[in-house]
């Protein structure tokens, strides 16, 4: 039976592609058959992330309206096995995506994979609501910031209230928190939210801390998903994250303030 | 008349008259048609059948835009009661109306809006939930959060208890009785009671208590960090409540006339 993995957020830009990109090629790399939806239909950027823009021909909203097979639709990513991605359609609305057309993929997606990653768009809107509606399990992206925990706190309600497992009065959606961009440094100084700041409000089990990095962005840049990028701490934080989704247990890691230099702390570098 | 003989007074007299406050359930009529409005009670039985049980109801005119010589209370009466139900007074609607409820043996009360103006305000998100194409409307919205587990209880004042955190955007109305949530109400979510609110957990989104207008509705909290905390619909905001109460925990009531804030430890 596929697991259907939603990572969503509320807010924008918070880094939901970067970990469904990573979250997805974890698995696969761990032997699991794994294929990662881009819900964003619009605005698609998981095709980028994944550096398969130049191999899309058909996309979700064709599969769903039966213009292409899934098979024709989904792409084989060249750099780990047992991955594939479904892209995005960019010239569509959000609308294109049906409940019953979005159930019709994922039930024969389910036939063949092992886990099923959703990356939702930002927002609270329709292609959110389609993302969200068919999971098992959330991971919710969240900045250690305000708005960001606000907006997770939002989205975590409609996991709650929305999604086919509440409506059927299924077992409540398993909830996980990601804390992507955490700066221990400026935590330090007040300018962040800690790890206690944000669990005090969502109070949902943490899957994981990634500290924020410039390799994500260079990762992203590239088209190769930073967990790949096994020397980087945002990398290693999220093999960490996928271990955890998989039931390991495994200790927090880079959230100290870095150890300064004797002269670094005289001259207050 | 000394002090002295008021107790010997009293004890002789068959009855004394006074006044009191009740809350009573108001059904807002829009238009009556019998068999809508049968249908539209049992449905709303259906969602909540210990609460309908022997309940003093008022039907209410405010929403009535149609002739009164199409009210029938008769068929109403007869209708509330084969669902047990007491129907008990009509309120608003001309001379007409008046004489109508005299002869159905009903008592009626001045419209609502020629009443006090505050109780207007007192639910304000409860309005929001008014579903218009409704043959008629008993408040009772309904809430986005599926219930929890251990929700209601059997007997006639049920409470509600809620034991997972209220997110933001959440609602959660107890519109019978007591509302217990035993898990944080987070910033921007709204939770409602007829009767006490209970927190059990950082209060940081609105809490309404006596939305029905009961000024002896109050709000516990375990740690006050609320936007809004309103009893029978006087309120304060958040910029009011930032005094010696902020992040402690709290009880808000109506006292002396005023909204009264004071720490429970």
């Amino acid at each position: 039976m596929a697991k259907i993995i939603v990572v969503t957020s509320g807010k924008g830009g918070v880094g939901k592609t970067t970990t469904s990109a990573s979250i997805s090629t974890g698995l696969a790399k761990r032997g699991l058959r794994t294929v990662v939806i881009d819900f964003d239909v619009g605005l698609r950027n998981l095709d980028l992330i994944m550096n398969c823009e130049r191999r899309v021909v058909y996309d979700f909203v064709n599969v769903i309206q039966g213009e292409a097979t899934l098979n024709q639709a989904l792409i084989r990513d060249k750099r780990v096995e047992n991955l594939y991605i479904l892209p995005a359609s960019q010239t569509r609305d959000k609308e294109a995506l049906t409940k019953e057309g979005v159930e019709k993929v994922l039930n024969q997606l389910a036939e063949q994979f092992d886990y099923i990653i959703c990356d939702s768009p930002a927002g609270i809107e329709h292609g959110a609501l389609m993302a969200l509606y068919f999971a098992d399990e959330a991971v919710v992206v969240t900045n250690p910031e305000v708005s960001s925990v606000r907006d997770s706190d939002r989205i975590l309600g409609i996991l709650q209230s929305k999604s086919r497992r509440s409506e059927l009065g299924l077992d409540p959606v398993k909830e996980h928190l990601l804390l992507t961009r955490y700066n221990p440094e400026r935590v330090e100084r007040g300018e962040m939210l800690s790890i206690e700041d944000v669990n005090d409000i969502l109070s949902i089990p943490l899957l994981g801390c990634i500290p924020e990095s410039m390799a994500v962005l260079n990762a992203s840049n590239s088209g190769v998903p930073v967990i790949l990028d096994e020397e980087s701490t945002a990398g290693q934080a999220y093999d960490d994250a996928v271990a955890r989704l998989l039931g390991e247990e495994r200790e927090l890691r880079f959230l100290d303030l870095q150890k300064k230099g004797i002269f670094k702390r005289m001259f207050g570098g | 008349m000394t002090d002295a003989d008021v107790p010997a007074q009293t004890r002789t007299t068959c009855f004394e008259l006074k006044g009191g406050m009740l809350t009573l359930t108001l059904l807002e009529l829009h238009y009556f048609d019998l068999d809508a409005f049968e249908t539209t009670l049992r449905e709303k039985i259906r969602q909540a059948p210990g609460f309908f049980r022997d309940l003093p109801l008022v039907i209410s005119l405010d929403k009535y835009q149609r002739p009164a010589a199409e009210l029938d209370f008769f068929q109403m009466i007869g209708c509330c009661r084969r669902h047990s139900i007491q129907v008990a007074a009509v309120r608003g609607g001309d001379e007409d109306v008046k004489r109508l409820a005299r002869n159905a043996s009903l008592a009626w009360l001045p419209s609502h809006a020629a009443k006090n103006a505050s109780a207007e305000a007192v639910p304000p998100a409860a309005q929001d939930h008014d579903q218009a194409p409704a043959a008629v409307a008993v408040e009772l919205p309904q809430t986005q959060v599926p219930e929890a587990p251990a929700s209601t209880s059997g007997s006639a004042t049920a409470a509600r208890v809620i034991t997972q955190p209220v997110r933001s955007g959440q609602q959660i109305y107890a519109p019978e009785g007591d509302l217990i949530i035993m898990a944080p109400v987070g910033a921007g979510a709204e939770v409602l009671a007829a009767g006490h609110v209970h927190v059990y957990g950082p209060l940081r989104g609105r809490a309404l208590a006596g939305v029905h207008g009961d000024v002896n509705a109050r709000i516990f909290c375990q740690s006050l960090e609320a936007e809004l905390v309103s009893v029978a619909g006087h309120y304060k905001i958040s910029e009011d409540l930032q005094g010696s109460c902020w992040k402690r925990p709290t009880e808000v009531g109506f006292r002396n006339n005023e909204l009264s804030v004071r720490p429970l430890d």
